[in-house]
C-alpha cells in the first residue's frame, strides 16, 4: 500500500524566496522548438539566467536544452509543467531537485596587459587552471572551465588586470551517478 | 507496389477525409489556390466560404464545440493568417480543438518579405497548442495526421499547419493515419487510483462539500458529463459550473447552484467560500472565478481533477491533485466510492443544504421589473421559457453584459449546446460561432445572444449565413451602450462614460433585409413573446433587435479585487465606490 501521507497529496515544498534551478530538457531538434521554449519563458514572465542548447542524440534528432532559472517553488513547478506540455518536448528534469549534479560553464577571457599585470594575470590563470589559448606580446585569451561561481571569481580578478572582452557558454549540467536523463 | 503519387493539395484533402473532416471554413487567396483547386474537383469535403478569416476560425470553434469534433479552417498566407490569430488564441484559452491550414509563400521565397508573406509560425506560436511549417512534401501526411492528434489529445487546442505553395503543388506519397504512439506528446488520461481513493474519503467525510466543474468536463465528452451527474446525484452534493462548464450538469436540477464567479450566483459563490471540501473537476481557478486569491475558499481541502498538469497549483494551491481525463477519473471515483461503500455525512449535508437555502432565498438574480421598457434579463428569461421545450437549441453569445445575462438565465440541460468566448472574451465570437454550429446541426435552433456593439465586429458573416441559407437567429439585447464597459465606468470611474456609447448604429431591420434575411424590432414588453415566437418560427435567418433598458447593470457582481463573500447586488442602491482602489488596476 502506498504511503498516502506523502504519496497523493500535493507536496508543498514551496519556498517563498526565489531559488535557482537548473532544468534539463530533451526536445526534438526541429525548427521552432527552441523558440517555443524561449517564448514560454518570456510570455509568462519567467527568468532565464542562462540557456544552452545543442543536439545530443543525433540519430533520434534530439537536442538537450539546459536552462538556469529562478523562482519560488510554485513558479518552478509551473515552469516544469508548462515545459512538459509542449508537444516537441520529450522530458523535463529539474537537476536541482533530483539529487546531486555537476554543472560546468566555459568562458573565454581576453586580457590586454604588459609588465607586472601580464605576469599577474598569468599567475592567477594558473591558479584557476585556466589555459591561454591565444597569446600575443600584449594579450592573452584564457579559456576557463568550471561552475559559474568560479568563472565569476576569475573574471572579477581579471578586470583590474586588463580584461577587455569575454564570452561564456552558459551552464551545462548532468546528474551524478549512473542514471541517464530519461525520456 | 507504390501507389500513385498525389500533389500536396490532394494529400491534404485525403488526410482531411481520413480524419473524418466533413466541413472546412475558409477563405481563398493566392497561396492556397492549389487547395481550392482540389476542393473544386471533389465533393466529399464541404467548404463554407466565410466573409473574413476571423469568422472562419470562430465558425470552426462553434462547429467543434457543438459536435465535440475538431473544427477545421483554411486561410491564405499573410493577411489571411493574421486575421486568424484572434480565433486561434480564443480556441487556445478555451481549449477548443482546431486545425487551421494556412497558405504560405513558396519555400524559396520564405524570409524575402515576399508578397503576402507573414512569419505565421512565429506569430501563431504563443496562440496555438502547436504549429508546423511543412518544408518537405515527405512530411506532409504525417504532419496532417499529427495535427489532428495534437488538437484533441490531452487538453485540446488549436494547431496551425503552415503550407508553402510549392509544397501544395509538389508530388508526393500519401500515408494514412497510423496507431503509433506520438514520440513525445502522450498526456496521461488515467488518474492515480490511490489519489482517487483518498478523494473519496475526503468527500465522504465532508460536511460542507461543493463540486465546482468547468469546460474540461465538456471537453472530456458527454460520457464524462453523465458520470459527473451520476456522482453528484448519488452523493447529493451541491454543484456549481463555470461559464465554460454550463451544460455539464443539468441546469434545471435542484442540486445546481448556478454559475459561479464574477457574475455568478450568491449561493454558488458563498458555497465556494464556506465549503470544507471542494471537488474541482476540469476547471482552472481562473481569476473570474476566484476573485481575491488570498480570500478564496479559505477553509477548504481542495481536490483538483485536470488533464493538464500546468493547471495544478497555478494560482490556487490544492491539497489533492489528480492528473487525468475527467471521464476516466470520474468513472474510477464512482467505482471506488461504491466498492468502499462510502457514505456521505447525511447530517452535515442536510445542515449545509439548509444554509444554502438561506443564500438561495436572497434571489440574487432578481431585478426590478419594468412595464414600459424591456429589461434585458426579462428578454433572456422569455427566450429561455419559449425555447425550453426543444432539445435542439444551441446558444452562442458575444461578449458583454448580454453574455452574462445569457449565462445566468438560460438553462442548459446537456453539454455542447452553449458556446461563448470565456478565456479571451472575444467580441464578435457569437455570430460566426452560431454559423458554425448551424452548419453542424442544420435543423437545430441556433441563437446568437448578442450585444449591439459586439455584433458589428463580425457582422459581415451575415453574408455567409445568407449564402448557405443558414437559419441562424440573432437576438440582440440592444442597450445602446457597450454595456459592460459602461457598467465598469459607472462603478469604477465616476460615471464618466468615455467612448462607451456609439452613435450611428445601423437599422438592424434594414441591415438584415439587405442580406435577404428577416429583420425585426421589439420595444414594448407586451410584444416580447410574440416577437420571440415569430423569430423562432421563421424558417429563415432572423435578426431580432430587442430594445432594452440602456443603463441596466449586470448583477450580482464580485468587484475586481474582492472576495466571494463581498458581492454586490442589483437591489443594493449604493454601488458607487463599491470597488476598492487596488481593485481598479484589475480587469
Ligand atoms: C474584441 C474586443 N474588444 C473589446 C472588448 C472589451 N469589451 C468587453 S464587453 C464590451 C462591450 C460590449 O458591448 P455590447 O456588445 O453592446 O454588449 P453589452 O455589454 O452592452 O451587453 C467591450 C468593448 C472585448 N471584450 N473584445
Ligand atoms: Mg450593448
Amino acid at each position: 500500500m502506498k504511503d498516502l501521507s506523502d504519496g497523493v497529496y500535493a507536496q508543498n515544498p514551496y519556498t517563498e524566496e526565489d531559488k535557482k534551478h537548473t532544468i534539463s530538457v530533451l526536445v526534438d531538434n526541429e525548427p521552432g522548438a527552441l523558440a517555443r521554449v524561449v517564448g514560454l519563458f518570456t510570455g509568462r514572465g519567467y527568468n532565464i539566467e542562462s540557456l544552452t542548447v545543442a543536439e545530443t542524440r543525433h540519430r533520434q534528432g534530439l537536442s538537450r536544452i539546459t536552462i538556469v532559472t529562478s523562482g519560488t517553488g510554485m513558479i518552478i513547478e509551473q515552469i516544469k509543467a508548462q515545459l512538459n506540455r509542449l508537444v516537441p518536448i520529450h522530458s523535463v528534469s529539474d537537476l536541482t531537485m533530483e539529487g546531486p549534479s555537476v554543472e560546468r560553464e566555459l568562458a573565454m577571457v581576453k586580457v590586454v596587459a604588459t609588465g607586472e599585470k601580464r605576469v599577474e594575470s598569468l599567475r592567477i590563470a594558473d591558479n584557476f587552471r585556466a589555459r591561454a589559448v591565444d597569446s600575443t606580446l600584449e594579450s592573452f585569451v584564457f579559456e576557463i572551465v568550471g561552475n559559474s561561481c568560479k568563472l565569476d571569481a576569475f573574471i572579477e580578478l581579471m578586470k583590474p588586470l586588463g580584461l577587455v572582452d569575454l564570452c561564456r557558454t552558459g551552464v551545462v549540467a548532468i546528474a551524478r551517478g549512473p542514471k541517464g536523463l530519461d525520456e | 507496389m507504390p501507389t500513385k503519387q498525389l500533389n500536396g493539395s490532394a494529400i491534404i484533402l485525403k488526410a482531411l477525409h481520413d480524419q473524418d473532416v466533413e466541413v472546412v471554413f475558409g477563405y481563398p487567396g493566392g497561396a492556397v489556390l492549389p487547395i481550392y483547386d482540389e476542393i473544386f474537383k471533389q465533393n466529399k469535403l464541404r467548404h463554407v466560404l466565410v466573409r473574413q478569416e476571423g469568422g472562419a476560425l470562430h465558425a470552426a470553434e462553434g462547429y467543434a464545440r457543438s459536435t465535440g469534433k475538431v473544427g477545421c479552417a483554411l486561410v491564405t498566407s499573410g493577411p489571411g493568417a493574421t486575421n486568424a490569430v484572434t480565433g486561434l488564441l480564443d480556441a487556445m484559452l478555451d481549449s477548443i480543438p482546431l486545425v487551421c491550414l494556412c497558405g504560405q509563400v513558396p519555400t524559396h521565397l520564405i524570409g524575402n518579405d515576399a508578397f503576402q508573406e507573414a512569419d505565421t509560425t512565429g506569430i501563431t506560436r504563443p496562440c496555438t497548442k502547436h504549429n508546423y511549417l511543412v518544408k518537405d512534401i515527405k512530411d506532409l501526411p504525417r504532419i496532417m495526421h499529427e495535427a489532428f492528434y495534437v488538437a484533441q489529445a490531452g487538453r485540446p487546442g488549436p494547431v496551425v499547419i503552415d503550407l508553402p505553395k510549392d509544397i501544395l503543388m509538389e508530388m508526393g506519397d500519401y500515408a494514412p493515419p497510423t496507431k503509433v504512439a506520438h514520440k513525445s506528446y502522450n498526456p496521461q488520461v488515467k488518474g492515480d487510483t490511490a489519489a482517487i481513493a483518498e478523494a473519496v474519503k475526503l468527500l465522504a467525510n465532508a460536511k460542507k462539500p461543493i463540486i465546482y466543474a468547468g469546460g474540461g468536463v465538456i471537453n472530456s465528452g458527454p460520457a464524462a458529463c453523465k458520470l459527473l451527474t451520476q456522482f453528484t446525484q448519488m452523493t447529493g452534493f451541491p454543484i456549481t459550473l463555470t461559464l465554460m462548464g454550463l451544460g455539464a450538469y443539468p441546469g434545471s436540477d435542484d442540486q445546481f447552484l448556478g454559475m459561479l464567479g464574477m457574475h455568478g450566483t450568491y449561493e454558488a459563490n458563498l458555497a465556494m467560500h464556506d465549503c470544507d471540501v471542494m471537488l474541482c473537476v476540469g476547471a482552472r481557478f481562473d481569476d473570474r472565478i476566484t476573485g481575491r486569491l488570498d480570500a478564496f475558499s479559505p477553509n477548504s481541502k481542495k481536490i483538483h481533477i485536470d488533464i493538464d498538469l500546468s493547471s495544478i497549483n497555478k494560482s490556487v494551491m490544492v491539497d489533492l491533485p489528480i492528473i487525468g481525463d475527467v471521464g476516466h477519473v470520474m468513472e474510477d471515483m464512482l467505482k471506488i466510492w461504491k466498492a468502499s461503500q462510502a457514505k456521505v455525512d447525511e447530517k452535515g449535508l442536510a445542515k449545509w443544504w439548509k444554509q444554502i437555502a438561506t443564500w438561495r432565498a436572497k434571489d440574487c438574480l432578481a431585478y426590478k421589473p419594468d412595464s414600459k421598457i424591456i429589461k434585458p434579463q426579462l428578454a433572456v428569461q422569455r427566450l429561455q421559457a419559449l425555447t425550453q421545450e426543444r432539445k435542439d437549441v444551441y446558444i452562442t453569445t458575444e461578449v458583454g453584459q448580454h453574455q452574462m445575462w445569457a449565462a445566468q438565465h438560460m438553462k442548459f440541460e446537456s453539454p455542447n449546446h452553449w458556446m461563448t468566448s470565456g478565456g479571451l472574451g472575444t467580441m464578435g465570437y457569437g455570430l460566426p460561432a452560431a454559423l458554425g454550429a448551424q452548419v453542424a446541426h442544420p435543423d437545430a435552433l441556433v441563437i446568437d445572444i448578442a450585444g449591439e456593439a459586439s455584433i458589428l465586429m463580425n457582422i459581415q458573416e451575415l453574408g455567409t449565413i445568407a449564402q448557405y441559407g443558414l437559419p441562424v437567429k440573432v437576438f440582440i439585447l440592444n442597450n445602446q451602450y457597450m454595456g459592460m464597459v459602461r457598467q465598469w465606468q459607472e462603478l469604477l470611474h465616476g460615471k464618466r462614460y468615455s467612448e462607451s456609447y456609439m452613435d450611428g448604429m445601423p437599422d438592424f431591420i434594414k441591415l438584415a433585409e439587405s442580406f435577404g434575411l428577416h429583420g425585426m424590432r421589439v420595444t414594448d414588453p407586451a410584444d416580447l413573446d410574440a416577437a420571440i415566437i415569430e423569430m423562432i418560427e421563421t424558417d429563415n435567418s432572423v435578426i431580432l433587435d430587442v430594445a432594452v433598458t440602456p443603463e441596466e447593470n449586470c448583477y450580482p457582481m464580485i468587484p475586481s479585487g474582492a472576495a466571494h463573500n463581498e458581492m454586490i447586488f442589483g437591489t443594493d442602491v449604493k454601488t458607487e465606490g463599491a470597488i476598492a482602489e487596488d481593485g481598479m488596476v484589475l480587469v
